[in-house]
């Protein structure tokens, strides 16, 4: 089983409102010091078959996962995790 | 004139937009279930508003992989008109048709309500019944209407008159108030506000009946000169 982990960040000078609104609250809350707030997405997803993961999931997040106008994307790859 | 409407899961203007174009506009227009792959045989291409697959992942993400949008590629090579608005015109960028993306409304809420929009370009199939720099009252509905593209995409858009719509008092952050965008061609036109919502005075206005009688009278004059 391989466990693949993508992570998906909005592109720096991309407005983040939902970021903008969370850093609010957490300075209501008495987080002072928080500044710059960034949400964006896990997807996480397992492969039974070890056959060119890497190349797929490229293809994946260029394809559908994340939008190149105005995200970003990384992924880790762990092989051999048992469930 | 026979006008398709694409219909997706989530879908909820079709019914306005076949209603706009049969009954507002007195043409042919037929729903098309997002599974029929093929788009044979219309002159004319609605994508219409509403929240295809939930939207899940990203506004019109999982609508862009369909086999119907395939098919709506060749027909825009083709020149085929195809109008997308509100959801519709967040397939069209996520399909690769138009450039750019939507993100949030800056002020995070979803925003219901009549805008006025200034028709910037008036030569174009779309448009054409306008006056350039006419002010249009149109009803918007969305959450994520925010235009966004970067310097280069936004020198282009303006280099080629592709800005087609803008907003009087941009209500959701849109860069350059952008409401509605034209690829280069000239035949893809997506827009957030409804034009579809303001074809009879009982809905409030009127101003967007202009846009479908732009597409109409447009393919009668390349129907004459293509006869």
């Amino acid at each position: 089983m391989i466990k693949v982990n993508i992570h998906i960040t909005l592109k720096e000078g991309v407005l983040d409102p939902q970021g903008k609104a969370i850093e609010g609250s957490l300075n209501t809350l008495g987080y002072q010091g928080v500044e710059d707030v960034r949400v964006g997405k896990l997807i996480e997803m397992t492969f039974s078959d070890s056959e060119q993961v890497t190349e797929q999931v490229e293809q994946m997040c260029q394809k559908l996962l994340a939008n190149p106008v105005i995200e970003n994307y990384s992924y880790t790859i762990e092989e051999g995790v048992v469930q | 004139m026979k006008f398709a409407v694409i219909v997706f899961p989530g879908s909820n203007c079709d019914r306005d937009m076949y209603y706009a174009a049969k009954d507002a506009l007195g043409a042919e227009a037929e729903l098309v279930w997002y599974q029929d792959s093929s788009l044979e045989g219309y002159d004319a291409i609605l994508l219409p508003g509403g929240f295809s697959y939930g939207d899940y992942l990203r506004c019109g993400a999982i609508a862009s992989t369909s086999e119907i949008v395939k098919s709506l590629h060749r027909e825009a090579d083709r020149g085929t008109p195809i109008l997308g608005v509100c959801n519709g015109f967040q397939i069209l960028l996520e399909s690769g048709l138009l450039p750019g993306a939507l993100l949030r409304n800056k002020g995070l809420k979803f925003l219901c309500h009549h805008e006025h929009l200034v028709v910037r370009n008036n030569q174009t199939l779309f448009t054409s019944e306008y006056e350039k720099g006419q002010m249009i009252s149109i009803p918007i509905a969305h959450g994520e209407g925010n235009y966004f593209c970067d310097p280069t995409t936004l020198a282009q858009l303006k280099a080629n008159n592709q800005i087609v719509f803008t907003y009087q008092n941009n209500p959701n952050g849109s860069v350059e108030d952008i409401a509605g965008i034209v690829n280069e061609k000239g035949n893809v036109l997506g827009m957030m506000p409804h034009p579809e919502r303001a074809t009879e005075a009982i809905l409030g206005s009127e101003d967007g009946l202009n846009l479908f009688k732009s597409m109409l009278v447009n393919w009668r004059e390349s129907y004459v000169t293509n006869a």
